[in-house]
């Protein structure tokens, strides 16, 4: 199916709101974080909030977990991690002022029932939360290391999900100015991240489609991850095969004594990943039609996982020049 | 005979878990493959989700979740010999294994016909995400009871933690005799006891809406007639998690962050005393990137290249494709330099993360024979013969692989 998004003029990180998903083990996580060091660096005041809080983008990120008040980890950049009990806390007080919660009890008891037997709810307070940050314009950017494509549809549909069970009540019409945030283009994105290799790009395209068919969720920007760089130029690949021509290896054993074998056997390898890869970037960018595309690298290297993330950006700047902010 | 031989020869249930996106379906599948193999079994295969390819592999169109049959011939082909085994393959429908359990609890239809129609049932068993965890659990209580398998072995569903499958069914028997549900369920059984709890409705009320709350006192007083079945059955379901014929698999590529959650997954099976069959790392770089005298060659070769690369321009004159080559000899000489600096860099490249992944392998809180690795794979799971090829890793056993 066509896609045509593109018309869209605003940079992807001139948004406030923009969800980073994919199947698990994409490297949504490096990407969210590769992004915040971007955004922050060029002057925005940005909030990372990680939803499956398992402190993974702390250790991207060089630092201590975050909990659900945000805390500065670097100039301009803040992290939190999602927690629905505390979300809800916070929304009874803002909104039903202190005294009727501690009337209440033990509010975890009340949370075990609205999380659990109450569908949509879980959902509803991560979307509420960030939706609320939105609005209170606190952070010109929330980048949200969203769960993976199986539950990000109905997270990014709870707003309409609850207010088909809710007909009535103060949820019912707190749902409205979520979903005019939501569903505002200008203000709200999905980038969705997959690697090369056959589930993460189906699941990616799939998604793709269920964001536009079930949600009013803009779509921003597909990112196929970890693509093993290209080895060799085309002549520099037929050197490289002629080279392991039996005379040729003969030669090249003598010039290079010691088991230059095991490295050509590497090369090989490090080609036929290359090539088994392939078609599904291939597949990707054909299904991804208007929607832009990045290719990102798989990244070798030791040294901190800060150093890869700082990389990662870079090559997402470099991919993306004119792309992720106006002027 | 390997670890996972033995393990699916002894095993009743072998429950494959691991974080998302490591290839935990196709695992399954090929332990499937596997056993029906070397153990002359009748197997199933219970998964998810399969990828479409996987599904086309297995050749079947229209998975249901009573099992098909995989082709004999086609299995006999992959195999390229005679498989003693039969492999089958379910695919797991919450919706309907939950609407299932219903028609089985219900004491009447009515009741049943209502929870059918509630809302609050409705977005329960086919959204809930928790709920699939156990549905999953619910479905192989079911079919192993049935008998029809010498071996069960079970995909489990993507979820946040892969641990959240073994506390699915204690979750479910919690939340079916919490506390709340008794409070849900005053106002429609005692008007009296209201008072005390007004504080509480009136929240409710307010945030929710009454007509909300209804449904869902509906839907809990409804299934307050099925409590003690289902607890009873939960408590069943978590019991064949302890059986001495039931192993877990645990899956995982061997980078950090799905290692770190395969290695609490192990801890949370000890914690459980339940047992680890194998830990199978998939995906995972061959060994000879950690050569170290290929290590130290690449990086010989990394340093003095441009030398190597003169020294092969000079003896190698006689080379037909350097004799017959359009560029010139600096040109050709340019070429092999970058070529020969190309294939150690990449080596090296490739040896780190070889030597990182070596490293998580370690840590590991398991016996070294209790590891199974399978490489990196040239070529998609997308036939039978394919297929085979992973099981054939898996059944080698923690042998180092090759590419």
């Amino acid at each position: 199916m066509p896609r045509d998004r593109s018309s869209n003029s605003l940079g992807l990180l001139d948004r406030s709101l923009v969800f980073i998903t994919g199947k698990g083990g994409v490297g949504k996580t490096s990407v969210t974080a590769a992004l915040g060091l971007l955004a922050a660096k060029a002057g925005k005041r940005t909030l990372i909030c990680e939803v499956d809080a398992k402190g993974d983008i702390a250790r991207h990120l060089d630092c201590e977990p975050s909990g659900f008040v945000p805390t500065e980890i670097r100039e301009n950049l803040f992290l939190m991690s999602m927690n629905t009990e505390e979300a809800l806390r916070e929304y009874l007080r803002i909104y039903l002022k202190v005294p009727v919660v501690t009337k209440l009890g033990p509010l975890a008891k009340t949370f075990d029932f609205i999380a659990n037997a109450a569908p949509g709810v879980q959902e509803i307070l991560v979307v509420g939360k960030l939706c609320y940050e939105v609005r209170e314009a606190r952070y010109d950017l929330i980048l949200v290391d969203a769960t993976s494509t199986g539950h990000i549809v109905s997270q990014l549909a709870s707003p309409k999900g609850i207010s088909e069970l809710v007909r009535l009540g103060m949820v019912k019409d707190q749902v409205a100015w979520m979903e005019d945030i939501l569903y505002d283009p200008s203000q709200t994105s999905v980038i969705i991240v997959a690697t090369p290799a056959e589930t993460p790009v189906n699941e990616a395209l799939e998604l793709a489609d269920r964001i536009d068919n079930e949600t009013h969720v803009h779509l921003g920007a597909l990112i196929v991850n970890k693509v093993m760089p290209e080895l060799f130029s085309r002549s520099e690949e037929e050197f490289f095969i002629l080279l392991q021509e039996s005379k040729a290896i003969n030669v090249l054993n003598k010039v290079i004594p010691g088991g230059i074998g095991l490295l050509l056997r590497g090369s090989n390898a490090a080609l036929e990943m290359r090539r088994c890869a392939d078609p599904y970037v291939e597949r990707l960018m054909a299904g991804a039609g208007t929607v832009p595309t990045a290719l990102l690298p798989l990244m070798f290297g030791e040294g901190s996982r800060m150093k890869l993330v700082r990389d990662l950006g870079e090559a997402i700047a470099a991919e993306w020049d004119d792309f992720l902010w106006q002027g | 005979m390997a670890g996972v031989a033995e393990l699916l020869s002894e095993s009743q249930i072998v429950i494959v878990a691991g974080p998302g996106g490591v290839g935990k379906t196709t695992v399954a599948a090929a332990l499937g493959f596997t056993a029906a193999d070397l153990t002359g079994k009748k197997v199933l295969v219970i998964t998810v989700d399969p990828a479409k390819r996987l599904a086309d592999a297995l050749g079947l169109v229209g998975l249901t979740s009573k099992g098909s049959q995989v082709s004999a011939s086609d299995l006999d082909n992959a195999a390229g010999h005679k498989v003693a085994g039969r492999l089958f393959v379910a695919m797991l429908d919450a919706k309907a294994s939950w609407d299932e359990l219903i028609n089985r609890h219900a004491p009447d239809v009515a009741t049943r016909q209502k929870i059918l129609s509630n809302p609050i049932y409705k977005n329960i068993s086919s959204r809930f995400v928790q709920s699939h965890d156990y549905i999953a659990m619910e479905t192989l209580y079911e079919l192993y009871r049935s008998n029809q398998y010498d071996l069960i072995i079970v995909d489990t569903p993507p979820s946040r933690h892969a641990i959240d499958f073994l506390d699915a069914p204690g979750k479910m028997a919690d939340f079916f005799s919490s506390k709340l549900l008794r409070w849900l369920t005053i106002p429609a059984r005692n008007r009296l006891l209201m008072g005390v709890f007004k504080p509480f409705y009136q929240v409710a009320d307010k945030i929710l809406g009454a007509q909300f709350l209804s449904d869902v006192a509906e839907f809990f007083l409804l299934f307050e007639s099925m409590y003690p079945g289902f607890v009873e059955r939960a408590k069943s379901v978590a019991e064949i998690l302890e059986n001495h014929s039931t192993s877990f698999v645990v899956v995982s590529s061997p980078e950090s962050v799905p290692m770190k959650e395969a290695e609490y997954f192990i801890s949370a099976l000890d914690a459980r005393h339940l047992s680890l069959g194998q830990m199978v790392v998939n995906r995972a770089l061959p060994s000879y990137f950690r050569d170290p005298g290929a290590v130290l060659l690449a990086n010989k070769v990394q340093d003095d290249y441009e030398l190597f690369a003169t020294e092969f321009m000079k003896k190698g004159a006689s080379l037909e494709f350097i004799r017959t080559s359009e560029l010139s000899p600096v040109r050709m000489g340019a070429l092999a330099e970058r070529v020969f600096l190309e294939v150690a860099d990449s080596f090296l490249n490739f040896s780190s993360v070889a030597s990182e992944e070596a490293y998580e392998i370690s840590k590991l809180p398991v016996d070294e024979d209790q590891i199974t690795l399978v490489p990196h794979l040239n070529f998609d799971v997308s036939n039978l013969k394919s297929l085979g090829k992973v099981a054939g890793y898996l059944a080698m056993g923690s042998e180092s692989p090759t590419m």
